[in-house]
């Protein structure tokens, strides 16, 4: 008996140590065609609620205090604002035509968003309520990252091929650095020393020196069973410690996991289908990931490198957040 | 009688009315031509002439000049049909992709200009040929029938110059009448076949009852789907020629006549599903809920298949919708699309060996290394035995995009994309 209660309190104590980490963390998910977010328990990972917002809505990230959501409704060329704490729609902010996703400034008070059809970036100033700056790029651009210091801002556009450098005190593109065929999502390194570019059409991510401004390797994928065009790398993670990298290969179904020090693909995870963009919550124990034609998100276990489990979630899932 | 008149490029005629929106009287399309024609002409002036000072200022070294010839076409909005053809099919397509082009090119410091050629309706596109020489002209879009490209092809002017069909699906193109400085990027009719039976195989429909119309383009499409049965191991059960005269849907109580001679036309055989080759549109339309049995119809009516088609969204092509939808006022047709594709392989092959020089360029384009993107999931490339473009093939209704071919399981040594159309053993393509 008093084993049995030793054993109990023990699994209670290892229980409530792996949980605590994800304790009240929250998953945000945007799906594009069923014009709703789910929201999940990132420990239970239930769905809690499930909340109609603008129409297509894609790229979402979460506001600098975290009591946000703002939501690239593309289809009503708006960026929604969700409350997190009520989740009611609060009055939304403008964006330029057909915002398919964008990126915070570390400021917390710039949103820098890809116009798709115009082929521009627009600055909105979230205090003000409006685009304050618009910056001329290649055809659709898409992938947004901004510098972990808030100097630089890498937007990829997708038929032009190129990665753009801008300048965020000039807002001038000071450099172009032409990658492989459409390429979609930009993700720096915590240190600022690179940034990583996925180019979907063309099946490779491209490491660039952020100094240099060049390209110091380009990871190939290939997976036993599936033809290379299946291969469309979109959404990347790298991990603060920049051990580890993360990339979603669309139709393939997978994951592939990066040594992100040797740039070796240690390895493939199989997920939903046509996976999408991905995101860490904050302890970085976990991959969430959004798998577009399944309609569901699957968890990655980041410490075991293993797929733990899918969610259902709505339709078209395309972006996805964790609110700590 | 006869009404239909059109026959210019008859092969992708079905194409163009598919996914056109709007309706024309005859009147207005013939006369919004005429304006094009002398609009084009104007604008070709003032094109040479700023692009010579523009030359000037900047040397002329990053410019590259794109060609774009077709014939005007008397288009009649033909009885049966509900959409006339847009006058500007093709080359509201090259337009979209020079603008695409210099959307880059403001980043690379390179430049593109379209200049127009268009031969008159009965004139003779050897004279637009000779205005692309003399303007220097080095790559050619053309959207002609695949004899007057070979006749201009002949022609010592075009010696130096990299031609690109957007317009003839003729497999003869590809196969012994293919030339060095051809390349292609409409499907032949060979990948639009394949990439229908491939599906109806998927599907387990594959006894086939072809229904064949009376015009060159139509045996041609028949034979290229007996060609794909054999391959993918479907049956053709009968091969039988349409020879009903149309024109009674205008006629009152005329559709009772349709539906007795479709009746008969598919009664007492055995068949999974009725493929139509009759590129004219002339009796296709007929045929839906008039089968004797109920069965699916494909082929040039019913489930298309196509190069590109208005129901189409994904991997990002509602974003090139969207864009030509703004610049034409109108949908994205297969013509389009394939001078959109070669328009853009000209950007692409500048932008990636950094060059202007148009023989670098091409010797890119035809390399192994050049890939282009073009919305629909695999990339696309030139085949280095025939010069076509490897391409998916849509399969589409007006309203659904049903499927894309190659269909999963149809694998290739190399690429999944060479299980559509004539692949490398099989050639009979030598460059000359």
């Amino acid at each position: 008996m008093r084993i049995l209660i030793g054993l109990t309190a023990a699994f209670v104590c290892v229980f409530s140590a792996i949980s605590e980490s994800r304790a009240g963390e929250t998953v945000l998910v945007s799906n594009e065609k069923g014009n709703t977010i789910t929201v999940l328990d990132a420990n239970s990972l239930e769905v809690t609620k499930t909340i109609p917002v603008g129409q297509r809505p894609r790229g979402i990230v979460l506001s600098k205090d975290m009591s946000e959501l703002y939501i690239c409704a593309s289809d009503d060329d708006q960026i929604d604002v969700l409350d997190l704490n009520t989740y009611q729609l609060k009055p939304p902010l403008p964006s330029g035509a057909d915002p398919e996703t964008f990126a915070l400034h570390p400021d917390g008070k710039h949103l820098y968003i890809s116009n798709e059809n115009d082929s521009l970036v627009s600055i909105v100033d979230i205090a003000q309520r409006q685009v304050v700056a618009e910056i001329p790029v290649g055809v659709e651009p898409e992938g947004m990252g901004i510098s972990p210091d808030g100097k630089w801002i890498v937007n990829t556009s997708e038929t032009t091929s190129m990665a753009h450098v801008i300048d965020n005190d000039t807002r001038q593109v000071v450099a172009n650095i032409l990658v492989d065929s459409r390429p979609r999502h930009a993700e720096w390194t915590s240190d600022g020393a690179q940034f990583w570019v996925s180019a979907e059409v063309g099946g490779t991510v491209s490491i660039i020196d952020a100094a240099k401004r060049q390209i110091i390797h380009k990871i190939t994928f290939a997976i036993p069973g599936v033809p290379n065009e299946a291969i469309q790398p979109v959404g990347i993670l790298i991990t603060t410690d920049r051990k580890l990298g993360f990339v979603a290969l669309g139709p393939a179904n997978r994951v592939a996991v990066i040594d992100a020090q040797t740039y070796d693909v240690k390895q493939y995870l199989l997920v939903g289908q046509r996976v999408w963009n991905l995101a860490f919550n904050h302890d970085q124990s976990r991959v969430f990931t959004t798998n577009g034609i399944s309609n569901d998100i699957s968890v990655i276990d980041v410490h075991d490198l293993k797929v733990i489990k899918s969610v259902p979630v709505g339709d078209q899932p395309w972006g996805v957040v964790v609110r700590p | 009688m006869r009404v239909i008149k059109w026959r210019l490029s008859p092969a992708l005629v079905y194409a163009r009315r598919r996914f056109y929106p709007r309706a024309e009287t005859r009147v207005r399309t013939v006369a919004v031509l005429g304006r094009a024609i002398v609009t084009s002409l104007i604008v070709g002036v003032l094109l040479t002439h700023a692009s010579g000072s523009a030359c000037a200022q900047e040397g002329g070294a990053h410019n590259i000049d794109v060609g774009y010839l077709s014939q005007a076409e008397k288009r009649e909005a033909p009885f049966p049909y509900l959409d006339a053809p847009p006058a500007d099919e093709g080359l509201a397509g090259a337009r979209l992709a020079i603008a695409d082009n210099n959307t880059t090119g403001k980043f690379t410091g390179q430049s593109f200009v379209l200049k127009e050629f268009i031969a008159p309706e009965g004139g003779d596109p050897a004279e637009a040929l000779h205005q692309a020489a003399a303007a220097g002209i080095r790559f050619l879009v053309t959207d002609l029938p695949a004899s007057k490209i070979l006749a201009l092809d002949a022609s010592p002017e075009a010696a130096g110059m990299t031609i690109f069909n957007a317009g003839a699906p003729d497999d003869a193109l590809r196969a012994g009448e293919c030339r060095a400085n051809l390349l292609h990027t409409i499907p032949s009719r060979a990948m639009l076949a394949d990439a229908l039976v491939q599906y109806l195989v998927t599907k387990r429909w594959t006894n086939i009852l072809l229904a064949v119309g009376t015009t060159e383009g139509d045996r041609l499409y028949a034979d290229a789907i007996e060609r794909s049965a054999h391959k993918f191991q479907a049956h053709i059960i009968e091969r039988k020629p349409w020879t009903f005269e149309a024109g009674a849907r205008r006629t009152d109580t005329g559709h009772f006549a349709i539906e007795a001679e479709v009746a008969r036309f598919t009664q007492g055989i055995d068949y999974d599903v009725l493929v139509v080759a009759d590129e004219g549109d002339e009796f296709g339309d007929y045929l839906p809920y008039h089968t004797f049995e109920p069965r699916p119809i494909a082929g040039t009516s019913g489930l298309v298949p196509t190069a590109w088609a208005r129901p189409f969204q994904q991997w990002g092509a509602t974003q090139l919708q969207n864009r030509f939808l703004k610049l034409a006022n109108r949908w994205m047709t297969a013509r389009d699309f394939a001078a959109w594709a070669a328009v853009r392989a000209v950007g692409e092959a500048a932008t990636r060996t950094n060059s202007t020089d148009p023989d670098v360029m091409v010797k890119f384009m035809r390399s192994d290394k050049f890939d282009l993107a073009v919305y629909k999931g695999a990339k696309s490339s030139f085949r280095s035995w025939d010069g076509q473009l490897r391409q998916p093939v849509l399969l589409a209704d007006e309203r659904d995009l049903v499927s894309v071919s190659p269909q999963p399981g149809f694998l290739h040594q190399f690429n999944e994309l060479d299980t559509l159309g004539i692949d490398q053993p099989e050639t009979k393509c030598r460059f000359k």
